[in-house]
């Protein structure tokens, strides 16, 4: 682990490199790229929630002039539903059958078909032209329906305790004996809690531009989380072999997991390849709320128990997540990451994946994590109460350290959780006073984070500059950190520093941007690849001196002799070894692949005020800090920015948005202006407390920082309106209606 | 194979753009006449196919999602009369139908004499929507929730219209026919707003419920207008909005205001008249109770602000 604290650039706030084009609008996302001969792709969606498909009759759109191919599940590589084949997370029996209806049609917008035509206006008339032979069938939208013994069945062969069902899957995690410790415990506190689904509500609507050469060469122009994943799962779906596809990462406005899967780039070289024209498909922002994501719906009940001097004893928590049309909803992210921060001797947690006509979900920030930790921190702040303890202070009685075995599994090492609830019980905002029909709400979360794959390249340019090549897609400010890893070792001026993000031919495989694991991975990478530049330099600074190379060292970018017994040579900076390369043996760089390790989960700690205008029953966040132990923060702007973007989720999924469904079984609310995201004049200015423990099994100590700030929100925002209320919710979001009846309940009541 | 990104390529881009859009403009016939008549006559010869355009902040919205498609758009932003805000000699105001929110905010005097009808049509959209947005698209687009239309009706605003059959004036509230319909006869076309001259101790005040800051569509909108005169409240007008398929002028209430110092009873009286008048729906954006409900409490906190700005007026 470095453990240099004179940093010069790491832990430096430097500009980000694709900042002036972002700014200026020139940066290209994946709808701004063209080519020549491009024709317009446009899908055909089921209007139904449900729906056997008994036929499709193409052929008045296909001889619409202007009409140059159309596909259907029919193009689409079919993997059967008895076989798994996984990629990553994804099932590509569910994949296959997401991007394109094949037995049925299992939600409004699932596409049935699609058009590529000279215009998009032909394409949208030759969509209507296309007839569908629908056997419209039950259908059911809400956890409690779908469950139900004579619920509609989506899968017929999906059982779970051997009948057919909508239940896809179910996971457990056990430690100790619940009921041996709620026997012990002296309170005991149990509810139950609901969460709507929340789009990712990413700014650019998924886009891409395909080409497909006559050999069955591949381009795909995209906007998403992953190149790698792009053309992985296009070959799968297609047939075309990975080596043929060559995925380019558009810079992308927003994913936060939802650009994990595919959607359009399978439809798009198919309707390519049987057009011989390059298409273009861009979703309209409805196609997005209707066909993407979203995260789970859930309902979870959650019982702790404690004794009197505020232990907690035991805990136990199920949780019920939509899925959506295909199974794998992030029960894992619910059931796994909510106890975490806590050492409890015993504790039962269980998730079950629950289908429905729905849109299949994807992943969102910590997926599962703010489901599961809303219930479980809500649950704490009540046990709380009746334990007459502060929320903070019960935490910290019970929090997790170095050694304790987390309910997920591993003993934890070195990890900074009880480092943010003293940060947070320190801060000046926990001690300010608070105004009228104001009130404070806690709550922690924690998330896994993830290592895997990496690779970068690390070349030295002929005017003795650097270029890093890395191949997972910025979405954080990726670019800038790494550059400030790879200056300040180079010692050389960032700003000498140039990090792209490499294409699937041009740079080794990298997982997906997601899993909060791109600067952990990257940084590794980059350090090892930047290591073996340096030692190369050193190398010919030997060789020039006629030295021992072991006799020369880096500093400040130039290579020294290492000490008085090396010899008294003037240094060679990296622009005068760049010059000699030819000479000394040609171009130098480093290449690096690893299967990274090491990524440490990560914990938050939040503390929130709202005020309620009781009238309206409007709940205004006014003031919130965020604390985190971020690791190293590399480049402290980013990882402020990941805070507060976390938060302004968070407070989104708490207060105003949701999918609303009419009783046609369709989603009322698929706009910005029904689905409420909060906007910026909704959200006071958020504050952090980067807490640093580093992550000693990295070379900087990163950790991953861009999924946990979205876990605790939720909880925070609904303890603290119970503080300025005294009234509980158990329902999100606690929109202006709800609020108003539950305080008109609570009033007549008195 | 070619690829071109715009930053390397900017004229490629352009034509991406352009046979991107969704309507063929082609398909659309655009005048933008100088003059009243010739608009009136290209757009009642054109019939039901036709638009008037004004800010576009609804129609082209309209047209993007396919729910409208014009075959003759008519741009009625060159037609000067339609564009003025002109104040006349004993203190009344005239408003062209297409005079966006900021040209009207920018205006020296009209904030000053109406502020609740100023802050009702600034609170159309953002800064961008306002360089476009008009009371006149507003009011003729017929949303229930237009929040110039409550503010408007509660200044006892009257609108002059022409048509074929030449002018006629309506009281605002007698526009709105239904959601997205209005009374206004084939071809004819709103021209401009009057106010009537106020007198000293007259103030108005708008307020809408939405559950964000901005950006957002009134759940209710209350227009709240005042005469004070000794403390005593000598005259007023209340409009209320989302409430009802058509923006409701609401009697009663301005009638529990009359003659009373605005004092509790008084208050709770107009509150309850409001949340009478109210004949919502359960929709995506609010529940009838809470529309009921929150009808009463914008009436009570539009009096309040209206109240204190007659005071100080
Ligand atoms: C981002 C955004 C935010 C918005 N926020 C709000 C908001 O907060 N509150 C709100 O009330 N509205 C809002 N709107 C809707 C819209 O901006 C307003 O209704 C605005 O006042 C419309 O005015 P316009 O001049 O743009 O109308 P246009 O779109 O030009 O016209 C609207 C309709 O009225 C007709 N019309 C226009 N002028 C005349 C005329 N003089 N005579 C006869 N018919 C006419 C048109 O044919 C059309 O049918 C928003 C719109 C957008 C895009």
């Amino acid at each position: 682990m470095n453990v240099v604290t004179n940093n010069k650039w790491i832990g430096q706030s430097t500009i980000r490199p694709d900042g002036v084009d972002k700014v200026t609008g020139r940066a290209a996302f994946a709808a701004d790229t063209t080519m020549p001969g491009m024709i317009w792709g446009k899908v055909l969606r089921s209007p139904h929630p449900h729906a056997r498909i008994r036929g499709i009759d193409t052929s008045k759109a296909e001889a619409l002039p202007g009409v140059k191919a159309v596909v259907t599940a029919k193009d689409i590589v079919e993997f059967p539903v008895d076989k798994s084949v996984m990629l990553g997370i994804q099932d590509m029996r569910w994949m296959c059958r997401n991007v394109m209806a094949r037995e049925k049609a299992l939600f409004p917008g699932h596409p049935v078909a699609a058009v590529a035509a000279t215009s998009e206006a032909i394409a949208a008339k030759a969509c209507e032209l296309i007839e569908v032979d629908y056997e419209v069938l039950p259908w059911s939208i809400e956890i409690e329906d779908a469950i139900k013994p004579d619920a509609p069945i989506l899968h017929e062969f999906n059982t779970f305790e051997g009948k057919p069902s909508n239940i896809a899957g179910k996971m457990e995690l056990k430690k100790g004996d619940v009921a041996e410790g709620f026997a012990r415990a002296e309170v005991v506190v149990e509810r139950t809690f609901t969460t709507r689904a929340v789009h990712q509500g990413y700014i650019e609507p998924h886009a891409c531009l395909i080409g497909v050469g006559a050999d069955g060469k591949t381009t795909i122009w995209s906007s998403s989380q992953g190149q790698f994943m792009v053309r992985a799962m296009t070959s799968l779906l297609t047939g075309i072999p990975q080596s043929d596809i060559r995925a380019i990462p558009a810079e992308i406005g927003g994913g936060f997991g939802g650009k994990t899967i595919v959607y359009l780039e399978p439809l798009a070289t198919m309707l390519a390849k049987k057009s011989g024209r390059p298409v273009k498909m861009v979703m309209t922002r409805e196609e997005v709320m209707r066909a993407t994501g979203p995260t789970s719906a859930s309902t979870s009940t959650v019982k702790i128990g404690a004794t009197k001097d505020g232990k907690i004893v035991a805990a136990q928590g199920t949780f019920y997540l939509q899925a959506g049309a295909f199974p794998g909803s992030p029960i894992r992210g619910a059931a796994g990451c909510s106890f975490s921060p806590y050492d409890i001797p015993h504790v039962l947690s269980i998730g079950y994946d629950v289908l429905s006509n729905r849109s299949k979900v994807a992943a969102y920030r910590a997926p599962g994590a703010p489901i599961g930790a809303f219930a479980v921190e809500c649950v704490l702040d009540e046990l709380a109460e009746a334990l007459k303890i502060d929320p903070l202070a019960l935490r910290l009685k019970n929090a997790a350290k170095e050694g304790t075995k987390a309910s997920h599994g591993p003993v934890y090492p070195r990890i900074g959780y009880v480092e943010t609830v003293e940060a947070a019980m320190n801060s000046e905002h926990y001690k300010a006073p608070l105004g009228k029909l104001q009130g404070r709400g806690v709550a922690s979360g924690f998330w896994f984070n993830a290592g895997g794959e990496s690779s970068a390249q690390v070349n030295i340019t002929e005017d003795g500059n650097v270029v890093v090549t890395t191949g997972h897609p910025d979405i954080g400010g990726s670019r800038a950190a790494i550059a400030n890893v790879c200056a300040e070792l180079l010692g050389i001026d960032y700003r000498r520093v140039s990090v792209i993000i490499g294409d699937t031919q041009t740079v080794g495989f990298s997982n997906l941007t997601g899993g909060s694991r791109v600067l952990f991975a990257s940084a590794m990478v980059v350090t090892q690849a930047t290591e073996q530049v340096i030692a190369t330099l050193c190398k010919r600074a030997a060789k020039i001196w006629e030295i021992d190379p072991e006799a020369v060292t880096w500093e400040e970018g130039a290579a020294r002799p290492a000490g008085a017994n090396a010899g008294k040579f003037p240094p060679l900076t990296l622009k005068e070894l760049a010059d000699k390369a030819p000479a000394l043996g040609g171009p130098v760089g480093a290449s690096v692949q690893l299967n990274t390790q090491g990524a440490e989960g990560g914990f938050g700690t939040h503390v929130c005020d709202v005020e309620v205008d009781v009238d309206l029953g409007i709940v205004r966040v006014v003031r919130y800090t965020a604390v985190q132990d971020v690791g190293r923060a590399v480049h402290p702007g980013y990882v402020e920015g990941q805070l507060q973007g976390g938060v302004g989720q968070g407070i989104g999924w708490a207060l105003s948005e949701e999918y609303i469904y009419n009783k046609d079984g369709k989603v009322d609310n698929p706009g910005f202006l029904d689905y409420r995201m909060p906007v910026c004049s909704d959200l006071p200015m958020i504050d952090t407390i980067l807490v640093e423990v580093p992550n000693p099994k990295h070379p900087q100590g990163v950790k991953g920082v861009g999924e946990v700030p979205l876990v605790p929100v939720m909880a925070a925002v609904a303890n603290a309106v119970h503080n300025a209320l005294g009234k509980r919710f158990y329902a999100l979001p606690m929109s202006p209606p709800k609020v108003l009846e539950a305080l008109e309940v609570a009033q007549a009541a008195e | 194979m070619q690829w071109s990104a715009p930053r390397n390529d900017g004229p490629s881009q352009a034509a991406g753009n352009t046979t991107g859009n969704t309507f063929i403009m082609s398909d659309i016939q655009y005048v933008a006449p100088r003059t009243l008549d010739e608009a009136i006559g290209a757009y009642a010869a054109a019939g039901s196919a036709a638009r008037i355009l004004a800010g576009g902040t609804d129609l082209l919205v309209q047209m993007r999602s396919g729910a409208v498609k014009p075959g003759l758009i008519v741009d009625i932003k060159k037609i000067g009369e339609m564009t003025a805000i002109e104040e006349t000699k004993d203190g009344g105001f005239r408003v062209g139908a297409a005079v966006s929110g900021m040209a009207l905010h920018d205006h020296p005097r009209f904030g000053k004499v109406w502020p609740g009808v100023l802050e009702a049509i600034n609170l159309i959209g953002s800064k961008q929507v306002q360089g476009r947005a008009s009371a006149g698209g507003n009011l003729c687009n017929a949303s229930p929730a237009g929040d110039s239309v409550p503010a408007l009706v509660a200044a006892g605003a009257v609108v002059t219209v022409a048509g074929p059959q030449g002018r006629r004036e309506l009281k605002v509230e007698e526009v709105p026919a239904g959601p997205g319909r209005t009374n206004l006869k084939p071809g004819e076309i709103v021209v401009a707003f009057t106010l009537l001259p106020r007198p000293k101790g007259a103030s108005d005040a708008y307020l809408r419920m939405i559950p964000r800051t901005e950006m957002d569509i009134a759940v209710v909108g209350c227009g709240v207008n005042l005469t004070m005169k000794g403390g005593v409240c000598t005259d007023a007008r209340v409009g209320l909005g989302a409430v009802a398929p058509t923006v409701l002028l609401v009697e009663a209430a301005a009638k529990a205001l009359i003659g009373s110092k605005l004092d509790e009873k008084a208050l709770e009286a107009a509150a309850r008249a409001c949340s009478a008048a109210c004949r919502p729906i359960d929709d995506k954006r609010g529940t009838i109770v809470y529309r009921t409900k929150v009808a009463g409490v914008l009436l009570r906190r539009a009096t309040a602000i209206a109240a204190k700005r007659a005071q100080e007026r």
